[in-house]
């Protein structure tokens, strides 16, 4: 094992620049599979029947099937079906369509965290629906849904690595290709995975921060 | 898709089922005592549980099955596959699952701790009787999602050498070459067990919604 560090010095740009669209990438993934998310379990609450049917079973199937299959269908199969997408747009619906999946279930739960009695409260007090999921349940299921969306977040971005199969240059794929030019395999390995451990740390830290300034919504116990 | 081959991809799924799900179990009770801790107001319990759900939600699944399967037996310890295969899988599951929960503990309702408090139960007690199961209850749509997306990880084991069901469709694959038919088999497998999982999920939380306020 001799590894080489000044080449891989001379290439860090291009590990920086690889950063930058795994971040990029799940940034936009994670937006979209959180409001995604929310309109299933609105839809699925609020809807009629029919609707709660039909989103149940997207949940269950995109839930229930690995997201590289997804990906596959989605970026192989899609221009048999006249939807021809380029490698990072096709990576970045698939990711938010599978996470909202996931999404959705956590909003659920929040969902029917918030007490009945609070809910009726503002019904009596002439809230609309609009008004109750904005002003009461919104805010009182937010210490419980955070952690829990910042796990999903997480595992959202590891699950970016798996569009390197559809050659989007992300970390997994850049990083992997340096060490196959070096042949540097392991070397290589334990940098990604201190590049994505960088990443989590960052992204719960932003959870942590974000639990500390939301805490006024708390309305349990500490 | 020969009779004798969906029978080798089931055995391979039983793998799967039993590795996981052992995993799972794991990983919840485990989740619940590092969250418990986290939440604590001992500093001694907190900054451990803290570094062990950022350690173990951080670092790779894979890299840590790696370092279970290869850098203990360096130090002398000898670990048997299946028991690395398990150990990694719920340790991981296990930071996620404690993070789930932790979101449930801060959310049961102060007046039932109150009452709690008023009745004389012990912090133990109250640990126990009120705040863990409603901690479950109320999480268990992600605690559901966890073990599903820890369901589909376990096809990474395959690198301790436990023939699971990803790897034995690779491993058909490799001397019959029907990637489709077996890798499309191989799928369907693992949506009907996840199917499961969540139907299972539901029941319980149907079974549990007993006294809602």
């Amino acid at each position: 094992m001799n590894f080489d560090y000044a080449l891989v010095i001379s290439r860090l740009p291009e590990v920086f620049h690889a950063m930058g669209v795994t971040l990029g990438i799940w940034i936009v993934s994670l937006i979209g599979a959180t409001l995604l998310g929310f309109a299933v379990a609105v839809g699925r609450r609020y809807g009629p029947r029919w609707l709660d049917w039909i989103l149940l079973a997207y949940v269950e199937l995109f839930r229930g099937t690995p997201f590289l299959i997804q990906l596959f269908l989605l970026y192989f199969g899609g221009p048999y079906a006249g939807l021809s997408l380029d490698a990072i747009p096709a990576g970045v619906v698939g990711l938010s369509v599978y996470g909202a999946a996931y999404f959705s279930e956590l909003f659920r739960a929040g969902f029917e965290a918030v007490p009945l009695g609070h809910v009726e409260a503002a019904q009596c007090a002439g809230f609309s629906r609009l008004q109750i999921v904005r002003r009461i349940l919104l805010p009182e299921m937010t210490m419980l849904v955070l952690p829990s969306a910042i796990n999903l977040a997480i595992s959202l971005l590891k699950d970016t690595a798996i569009m390197s199969v559809i050659t989007v240059p992300e970390l997994t794929l850049t990083i992997s290709a340096l060490g196959t030019e070096f042949y540097a395999f392991v070397e290589s390995l334990f940098l990604l995975a201190l590049c994505y451990w960088g990443l989590t740390e960052i992204c719960s830290g932003l959870g942590r921060l974000a639990e500390r300034k939301l805490s006024r919504f708390r309305f349990a116990t500490p | 898709m020969t009779p004798t081959l969906f029978g080798l991809l089931i055995k391979a799924a039983l793998y799967t089922v039993l590795i996981s799900g052992v995993s799972i179990v794991i990983g919840v009770t485990l989740g619940m005592g590092v969250a418990a801790a986290r939440l604590s107001s001992r500093l001694w319990l907190t900054g451990p549980a803290r570094a062990y759900v950022s350690f173990f939600r951080g670092v790779p699944l894979l890299v840590q099955l790696l370092l279970i399967y290869n850098l203990l037996p360096a130090v002398g310890v000898n670990v048997p596959s299946v028991v690395a295969a398990i150990s990694g899988l719920a340790l991981c599951t296990s930071a996620y699952q404690a993070e789930n929960l932790r979101g449930g503990f801060t959310s049961v309702p102060r007046g039932l701790l109150e009452s709690a408090e008023m009745v004389g139960l012990t912090p133990w007690q109250q640990l126990i009787r009120i705040r863990a199961p409603i901690a479950f209850r109320l999480t268990l749509p992600a605690i559901v999602n966890e073990a599903i997306i820890i369901l589909k990880a376990s096809s990474l084991v395959s690198v301790v050498g436990i023939v699971e069901l990803t790897r034995m469709a690779q491993d058909l694959d490799t001397s019959l070459y029907k990637p489709l038919q077996l890798y499309s088999a191989a799928g369907l497998l693992y949506f009907l067990i996840n199917r499961g999982v969540a139907s299972f999920g539901r029941w319980i939380e149907k079974r549990m919604s007993w006294g809602r306020a």
